[in-house]
């Protein structure tokens, strides 16, 4: 069993409403210097040996992102 | 008397709030986020919708506002305030009510006309209500199931504090059917269904919802 | 056109005549591009040449509709325009209701981006039109949705389908606006492309009507809202005018995403911000920013004034790096609005703005010319007459020529197809009905919409009209219906139109308002299809001249075309809406059955008639013959009767019929009935569709009162028996049909499908 992470942020382009609304507050609540927040989502699968890279890379794709709105990344952790 | 209606930037119900404190013959103060001053109101309704658009988490950003700072110092001396949908998590956020609200089990909003039964009737915003009557009020959320750890819970029923409770399906998954508790005093109150939407036969299910308006009316006077 | 540190201004235009410009890219055709030349007299710049091909392409300049729609305005006569305060070519039409309320309504379809995101697409179509309405100076009142998918069962109608209904709940929801109804309907012919269409209504004081003009020399242009970013750049020359899985890089960047993310909570900001504005008089002129953005907002504010216009494109907050005045123009990022203001008032503008956290920015002002200059950093990128972008683009003349097979689909009589004639096999066959996607409960969809909030929703789905309450201390409200049978528009386009005009209006005044205009959504296949546009044309006249019957106005609509999966169009599907008007909202009359021992009468009568029906769909997968009569001073004589009261519920028979329309009634009043069919025939009797008809609950005390008032007003009526306390529907000499049985049948189709 390898433990694999996938994250799934907005594109760049995409407007990401949920990060500004963060962005927005922070410095109603006295923190400064912070120029943007991007919100995301974290994905952290238990896998079995025999499941690849191209698989892994399908499910963040196909299914755990939107493609059209959507990039992910797809990290295997050391066990 | 004069009760207060928060309102954040994504309130929605505010104005209907407001309403239902008129019908229940009282005066309706507007009440603003940005202002750290509850305008000597004798007690305040944190109102429903969706509070900096429910990012972060529902309820998150509008529990820092100035005016909810002004809220927790009242609670202390005994202001009686009703939290409904939005509120109910604002204050959940805040401190004020423990626990927290997660998003519906069906990953569905939810609108639909919700039986419930009135728990508790010594609270400030429930004095009117016979014990154990069942109502009918909307629920319309998308965070609308309530949970918490387990001494929490235990807690909560141990001493009373669940004051109304989903009868029929459960629309969200609510731990215990919980549709909303209140403080130890009770004089804070929050739910997730709209009793503000339920104040006369045209424009909702019932008329049930105005009782808990008309009842801290009662709470406060005697 | 590239996205390179140059930037092609005026100047460097006219002196390079001969760039080679990638105009068919952007979806102009030879001779439209040699027109802008001509106007200009030089090539455009890379700027202008992204405005013109947005501003005409078929979505924003109804190229090849304009020749048709203006039947509208040729069969609308001066009693018929008498209440309107501002019809067709405004954002929406408004209807002076009484009372010094003004309402304005409209339907925009959101079809294509729906099916590339189901989510966002559907949201941002309801984020869109509510900003048409605000533009008007209206408070936004409600939104319903008339939706089309695919097959029920099909794969994709599962992608597409719960997408966008959480996303016309999303921004609905979190915006505050009730949803009052709409359509859900599943037909193959919409499997590569949805039909997403968003109504909003809204209401104003008389006085308080804005209208989208740059009016006064040295008035100030206030962009305000969200920040530009590079969101659907020539999404709509790409999306409206050819297929919409093309390019999407126009502007020659990397492919980008045409894709808009809605941001509802902005929005609503917004709304309250301006309805500030409005409410402190600060505003002599607005517009809201949607397809085309900017290179709309800016040409139609000054072709509709009365000078022209500076803009300073470098002044407009952006949110990405590095964007080309093309792509700043042609940006259709959500949630921004654009103001005319006079100078003495901007400072009381911002700090409304400010009071809001919505960003406002100075971008330009209103000039004495006639041109709309556009300068990026001190240098002039664009320098038009705002009219030849906004209002004088190309109008086609486009081939019409009635389909070939039109007749044999005339000639395929659905008399042929086998009936049920036993009473065992016409219980099977109600029960099999209120259990087909097209008609069993819509709940699933629209237990996800708030019908609450703003607390004026006295009708709300599965009502037959949304009706919402205007004036708090006169009780005085509107209702709402919006209809289309896309099979009786595909059998005759002309009476198609007809009767969802008619069904429109009927629903309207089943909840006992009285109809009063009109607002349409023309959803159609390509119009480069003579076929095609021989039914938009027959739609079109039938729409007018039912209208014109009915004395009621079109106040405005939409086109959209190139609605097709490969080269199959869709069924013609011609939305029409109807706004009713009513006094006092407490005399509503509900959807449903009544009280115990009211007299359950049918109003209208029944022939056989199947043609397009939902039966013939359901049990023969049949489509084929006539389309049901149209009776237009039927459905007038109709609507007068009900508007004299006497009726504690009703409902509209329409596809089912009155099989449906029973069950219906029984389930949403938790009652039952004991009816005897009229006629001879009890299968044309159950399932019918014929037009102008309605079932009425009459307290027993008032019912010789009311069938006489019927005789009077020239409406047939037929007594079908009494409404019971509980229990069954019961059909004499045929099927009792308990409430439980018919509420498994009816309520369990869209949960079983859709999860």
């Amino acid at each position: 069993m390898a433990r694999v992470v996938v994250d799934v942020m907005p594109k760049p382009e995409i407007l990401d409403p949920q990060g500004q609304a963060v962005a927005n507050a922070l410095p109603r609540l006295g923190f400064t210097g912070i120029a943007d927040v991007r919100q995301g989502k974290h994905f952290e699968l238990e896998v079995d040996d025999s499941v690849d890279d191209e698989t892994l890379a399908k499910i963040a794709e196909g299914f755990l992102s939107n493609p059209v709105v959507e990039d992910f990344v797809v990290r295997r952790l050391p066990a | 008397m004069r009760i207060g209606v928060i309102t954040f930037p994504g309130t929605l119900d505010d104005a209907d709030a407001a309403r239902a404190v008129r019908y229940a013959g009282a005066e309706a103060v507007a009440l603003w986020h940005g202002d750290a001053d509850l305008r000597g109101v004798d007690a305040v309704v944190v109102p429903g919708g969706f509070s900096y658009g429910d990012y972060l988490r529902a309820g998150a950003i509008a529990r820092f506002a100035p005016v909810m700072g002004e809220v927790v110092r009242a609670v202390r001396g005994g202001l009686p305030v009703l939290g409904i949908c939005n509120g109910f998590q604002i204050l959940c956020e805040a401190g004020l009510l423990p626990g927290a609200l997660l998003r519906n089990a069906g990953l569905h909003f939810v609108c639909r006309d919700q039986r419930l039964r009135v728990e508790r009737t010594s609270t400030a915003w429930t004095g009117g209500f016979e014990a154990g009557a069942e109502i009918v009020v909307p629920v319309k959320n998308m965070d609308g199931r309530y949970t918490a750890e387990q001494s929490t819970v235990d807690e909560l029923e141990g001493e009373g504090r669940v004051v109304f409770r989903y009868l029929g399906a459960n629309p969200n998954g609510s731990l215990g059917d919980i549709a909303g508790i209140s403080s130890a005093d009770g004089r804070v109150v929050g739910l997730m269904p709209h009793p503000e939407h339920a104040i006369d036969e045209l424009t909702g299910p019932s008329a049930d919802g105005l009782r808990l308006f008309t009842s801290v009316l009662g709470s406060v006077l005697a | 056109m590239t996205a390179t540190t140059h930037v092609d201004t005026v100047g460097h235009a006219a002196a390079t005549p001969e760039v080679d410009q990638p105009y068919r890219e952007l979806g102009l055709k030879h001779d439209e591009y040699t027109r802008i030349r001509e106007i200009l007299g030089r090539r455009p710049t890379d700027a202008e040449l992204a405005m013109y091909s947005v501003m005409w392409s078929e979505h924003c300049s109804y190229k090849s509709s304009k020749v048709h729609l203006s039947y509208f305005g040729e069969t609308t006569t001066e009693a018929m325009r008498s209440s309107m305060l501002a019809g067709i070519g405004e954002n929406a039409g408004v209807v002076d209701i009484g009372d010094g309320w003004a309402v304005t309504f409209k339907v925009e379809s959101h079809n294509h981006p729906s099916y590339v995101e189901p989510y966002q697409g559907a949201a941002t179509g309801v984020g869109g039109i509510v900003r048409d309405i605000l533009a008007m100076g209206a408070r936004p009142l409600a939104v319903m949705d008339p939706l089309r998918f695919g097959a029920a069962e099909a794969p994709d109608t599962r992608r597409v389908l719960p997408g966008v209904v959480a996303g016309v709940g999303g921004y609905g929801n979190c915006l505050g606006l009730p949803n009052i109804g709409g359509e859900v309907v599943f037909d193959p012919s919409y499997q590569g492309n949805p039909l997403v269409n968003a109504l909003c209504v809204g209401a104003m004081r008389v006085e308080d009507l804005h209208l989208a003009h740059a009016s006064g020399t040295g008035n100030k242009v206030i962009l305000f809202g969200a920040r530009t970013g590079l969101d659907g750049i020539g999404g709509v020359s790409v999306l409206a005018s050819d297929t919409f899985a093309g390019d999407e890089g126009g502007t020659g960047r990397k492919k980008l995403p045409s894709v808009q993310v809605g941001d509802p909570f902005t929005e609503k900001v917004l709304i309250e911000c301006c309805l500030e504005l409005f409410g402190a008089g600060l505003v002599v002129g607005i517009q809201d920013l949607g397809g085309a953005g900017l290179s709309c907002a800016t040409s139609e504010l000054a072709s509709a004034g009365d000078g022209g216009m500076r803009v300073e494109l470098d002044r407009v907050p952006l949110r990405a790096k590095g964007m080309t005045p093309a792509e700043i123009l042609s940006s259709e990022s959500q949630e921004r609005m654009c103001a005319v203001v006079r100078p003495e008032d901007v400072e009381a503008f911002m700090d409304v703005c400010r009071r809001w956290d919505v960003i406002a920015t100075e971008i330009g002002e209103v000039t004495d010319g006639d041109r709309l200059v556009i300068t990026w950093h001190g240098e002039t990128v664009v320098d038009v007459p705002p009219r030849t972008v906004a209002h004088e683009g190309p109008v086609y003349q486009r081939p019409v020529t009635r389909p070939a097979d039109q007749t044999d689909l005339e000639a395929d009589d659905p008399v042929v197809l086998e009936r049920p004639h036993t009473p065992e096999a016409l219980r099977a066959e109600i029960l099999r009905m209120a259990a087909s996607p097209n008609l069993a409960s819509r709940a699933w969809v629209t237990e996800q919409y708030d019908r609450y909030v703003r607390g004026g929703t006295v009708l709300a789905q599965p009502a037959d009209a949304g009706m919402v309450r205007i004036d708090e201390s006169t009780g005085r409200g509107v209702a709402i219906s919006c209809d289309c049978n896309g099979r009786y528009t595909r059998l005759d386009p002309y009476a198609g139109a007809q009767l969802a005009l008619a069904e429109a209006y009927r629903n309207v005044a089943v909840s006992g308002a009285r109809p009063v205009a009109v607002t349409n959504c023309l959803n159609f296949g390509s119009p480069e299809d003579p076929g095609v546009m021989w039914q938009f044309e027959r739609a079109v006249h039938g729409l007018a001249d039912g209208c014109a019957t009915l004395g009621i106005p079109v106040t405005g609509g939409n086109v959209s075309f190139y609605n097709q999966t490969g080269h199959t169009p869709i069924l013609p599907t011609p939305v029409v809406g109807v706004l009713g008007v009513i006094d006092d909202v407490r005399r509503r009359i509900p959807t449903g059955l009544g009280a115990p021992g009211d007299t359950l009468l049918l109003l209208g009568d029944t022939a056989d008639e199947f043609g397009g029906s939902e039966w013939a769909h359901v049990v023969h997968g049949h489509l084929g013959g006539r389309p049901p009569a149209v009776d237009l001073d039927a459905e007038r004589r109709l609507a007068g009767l009900l508007a004299g009261g006497g009726v504690s519920a009703a409902h509209d028979l329409s596809e089912g019929g009155l099989a449906q329309t029973l069950v219906e009634a029984c389930l949403l009043s938790g009652r039952g009935a004991r009816v005897t069919l009229p006629g001879a025939d009890p299968f044309v009797a159950l399932f019918s569709e014929s037009s102008a008809r309605v079932l009425v609950a009459v307290p027993e005390s008032g019912t010789a009162a009311f069938t006489a008032r019927c005789a009077e007003a020239g409406v047939p009526c037929h007594r079908l028996g009494t409404v019971e306390a509980a229990g069954a529907l019961a059909i004499e000499g045929l099927a009792d049909l308990p409430l439980d049985e018919l509420r498994t049948a009816w309520e369990g189709t869209l949960p079983a499908l859709f999860g």
